[in-house]
């Protein structure tokens, strides 16, 4: 039942990400153009996502399991230091200079999209150095 | 600012985001997880690079496996839309490695920080995907209209 279920919404949210155009490079860039000609679509995949999404946990904070039986684990973290904002400017310079952000880079990858790959191996590589190098402690 | 009318697509973005929104309902309603890519994928990266228990990741593998599936899943009915690439190799290697260290740094990403944390109203969502926004604007600013 989790199996299936955590398949398919790996699926439903990929087929989201192509239909909104996140994996794009050229419109993530156009989306982050706000100086030049501006493609504001990105914000429409944002807010959607989110207008569903504010229902969902609406929803999952008056329950204490999910449908599979596993206990729903909402983060309860509300620091603001400087590694959440350290971790947000350099996650964003690497959006802006590639255009992909890790979901939507995993699936350009698996449609055949060669610099996607390199990028996936990339970004794999940026989380293992910085879970070696730059974790807290 | 003007405003790209020839690229914008406002319904199928919208469409998109409703289906990105549905799958994350699923997800968290349905296993109790957050669709945060970024730790779906670093997870299972961790326990494979310290020995942990792979097996025990099978979920966030199978999410994973969803999103891999899905161009192809698509292309059965439908030619994939065009994917623009105008970042060479080594700008893709940088952006890739700022990306992977960023994410975990900030411990999330669109995803994680922008659509599951600004559905709950998180402020620390909300102070990472304005940095990560802002971040972003300015390097393509810099790309398209300094250098």
């Amino acid at each position: 039942m989790r199996e299936l279920i955590a398949l398919l919404s790996g699926l439903i949210f990929g087929l989201g990400l192509i239909v909104g155009g996140m994996t794009d490079p050229g419109k993530v860039k156009g989306f982050l153009d706000v100086a030049g000609l501006w493609d504001p679509s990105l914000a429409l995949v944002m807010g959607g996502a989110i207008a569903v999404g504010v229902f969902a946990f609406a929803a999952a904070r008056r329950r204490t399991t999910a449908w599979s039986g596993d206990r729903i684990d909402i983060p309860s973290n509300t620091t603001i230091d400087a590694r959440l904002i350290g971790g947000g400017l350099l996650f964003g310079a690497g959006w802006g200079i590639g255009g992909f952000c890790p979901g939507p880079a995993l699936v350009a990858m698996s449609s055949g999209l060669g610099s996607a790959a390199i990028f996936v191996v990339a970004m794999l590589a940026g989380m293992a150095l910085h879970d070696r190098f730059l974790a807290p402690r | 600012m003007n405003l790209d009318w020839n690229h914008f697509t406002p319904w199928a973005s919208l469409a998109g985001g409703l289906l990105i929104g549905v799958a994350t309902a699923l997800y968290l309603l349905g296993d109790g997880r957050i669709a945060g890519i970024a730790g779906i994928v670093s997870a299972p990266l961790r326990a494979l690079l310290t020995g942990g228990n792979l097996a025990a990741e099978r979920v966030r593998l199978l999410f994973i496996g969803g999103l891999l599936i899905a161009p192809w899943a698509w292309q059965l009915f439908a030619p994939l839309p065009e994917a623009t690439v105008d970042a060479g190799p080594v700008a893709i290697v940088v952006a890739g490695l700022l990306v992977g260290i960023g994410v975990r740094m900030g411990n999330g990403c669109t995803s994680g920080h922008g659509v599951c944390g600004l559905s709950r109203f998180s402020l620390r969502s909300l102070v990472n995907v304005l940095a990560f926004m802002g971040a972003g604007a300015a390097a393509v600013f810099v790309a398209r209209h300094v250098l």
